[in-house]
């Protein structure tokens, strides 16, 4: 009798808890429709359209275009530009990812302050800015092209080096990393699934997703936007925009990406 | 010859960028830099990146001891054995365990602090209590079907271990100091750090341990 009773309280177990994965399952299946419904009709083209006539537009203290700028693959040249970055530009001296060059560029051409061409690098209600657009149209000409960050020259080895140790170091009151979220396969946030960005798989379709219209948000949120709200959420302070630990992490993900097809700007919840 | 790094710097003022060694010697190309070395290099670029904002000031960039070795002892390189067991034994000794001796709270208050991701970010109010976020990582209750993943499942966690005196001791320990117990775990230090009060944890705790929390009917 006693025997019975327990298997019968197992077997209500096995139940409830397939109920529970059952139900659970579903919930991911809707948010998966949910992301396939949002890709049909994605606004970030609405940026990508702003950036190329701002990419064209004779603008700064000099009045002249950014047709001339030099995203990596020489003066002017747009198509595949961003899955070359970031990388090490000799006229600056420096590893510039796509929004650091793009500074260096409107100081540069358009006689922009470097204080005015940072002055406002991200969007959000009522306040669209250049910087998002710009971003969104040269990340849009490299859709299904292959990232393919060289990582050779020696000041990009140091970043490369440099982002790693930036993406293992824990700090703050949570003592968080990024690994903390991000180091190991198969995890979640709540229902947010979490790439692995140390396994190449996995990095390649995080990196290639960004930038990304987010829905929540309605903006187009650029990588250096991403890095800087994951270390408001480290509770970190606050992440300098292309800062150098920003750009040294952007080169440790961006190699980590290599190979992967980048798909961006791409449409997040 | 022997490599000597003479300064490390930034081409440019404020937060341009670009790492630049600014000096070193011919030896240094040849071979890489040590992991101390690296790990010096990478503070100082980060305290070069960030700002104070709110509560969230620079000072959140200064490592203790624990989060020092369990950045350096991660990615690639394993955490050996003795090291897991100082950062224990450093930890357990740490814990302050309430005077009154009593580790359980009210399950109800636990559930919310369980609920709320609040606290402690430069864009959180610091006059207002932060939250636990255990749901966040954990399955907890059964009817809470948004949970992470990123620790384990604490569904009956009370029912499965027994109602007991040291069971209560340990949850309390352990939500204090994850580390006491479980070396570089990704689990935050909620009482160490501050994050959480001693009525918090207790709250918490019911949530774990008191026969009518959900998370054990």
């Amino acid at each position: 009798m006693h025997r019975i009773y327990r298997a019968a309280s197992m077997l209500l177990a096995v139940a409830a808890t397939s109920a529970l994965a059952q139900q659970e399952r579903s919930a991911v299946e809707e948010i998966e429709r949910y992301r396939a419904a949002l890709a049909e009709g994605n606004p970030a083209e609405l940026w990508e359209a702003r950036g190329e006539d701002l990419w064209r537009q004779k603008r700064g203290p000099k009045s002249v275009s950014l047709e001339r700028c030099d995203l990596g693959l020489g003066a002017g040249m747009v198509k595949g530009a961003y899955t070359g970055l970031p990388r090490y530009f000799a006229d600056s001296g420096k590893v510039e990812d796509l929004e650091s060059r793009l500074v260096t560029c409107m100081v540069a051409l358009q006689g922009f302050t470097p204080g005015e061409a940072k002055k406002d690098p991200y969007g959000g209600p009522g306040k669209k800015v250049p910087m998002d657009a710009l971003v969104a149209y040269i990340a849009s000409q490299s859709r299904g092209m292959k990232m393919n960050v060289a990582a050779t020259h020696p000041k990009e080895q140091e970043a490369y080096e440099l982002g790693k140790k930036i993406f293992f170091y824990r700090g703050g009151p949570h003592d968080f990393a990024c690994a903390t979220c991000h180091g190991a396969d198969n995890r979640r946030i709540r229902l947010q699934d979490l790439p692995n960005l140390t396994k190449t798989e996995d990095a390649q379709k995080a990196y290639g997703a960004w930038p990304a219209y987010r829905v929540s948000q309605g903006e187009l949120r650029s990588m250096q936007w991403r890095l800087y709200d994951c270390f408001r959420q480290q509770r970190f302070p606050e992440l300098k925009f292309i800062s150098p630990a920003s750009i040294a992490l952007t080169v440790f993900l961006a190699k980590n990406a290599n190979g992967g097809v980048f798909d961006a700007p791409s449409i997040k919840r | 010859m022997k490599k000597k790094i003479i300064a490390l710097g930034w081409s440019g003022t404020g937060n341009l960028i670009g790492a630049v060694l600014v000096a070193t010697t011919a030896a240094c190309a040849s071979s890489p830099m040590s992991e101390d070395q690296r790990a010096a290099q990478a503070i100082e670029v980060m305290k070069a990146s960030f700002r104070a904002r709110g509560q969230a000031k620079l000072d959140r960039l200064e490592q203790d001891e624990t989060q020092r070795l369990c950045s350096l002892y991660s990615g690639d390189e394993a955490l050996p054995k003795e090291v897991g067991q100082r950062i224990e034994t450093s930890q357990r000794a740490m814990i302050k365990y309430p005077a009154d001796g009593k580790f359980i709270g009210d399950w109800k208050a636990g559930e919310r602090i369980a609920q709320s991701g609040v606290g402690k970010q430069f864009s959180d109010d610091p006059a207002l209590p932060a939250g636990g976020n255990c749901y966040a990582c954990h399955q907890l209750t059964q009817s809470e079907l948004s949970y992470g993943t990123i620790g384990p499942g604490l569904y009956q966690f009370g029912k499965l271990r027994g109602y007991t005196p040291e069971i209560e001791q340990y949850a309390y320990g352990k939500i204090y100091n994850s580390q006491a117990f479980s070396a570089c775990s990704n689990m935050p230090r909620f009482g160490h750090q501050g994050i959480l009060t001693e009525q918090q944890i207790k709250d918490v705790v019911a949530l774990l341990m008191d026969p009518q929390s959900p998370i054990n009917r």
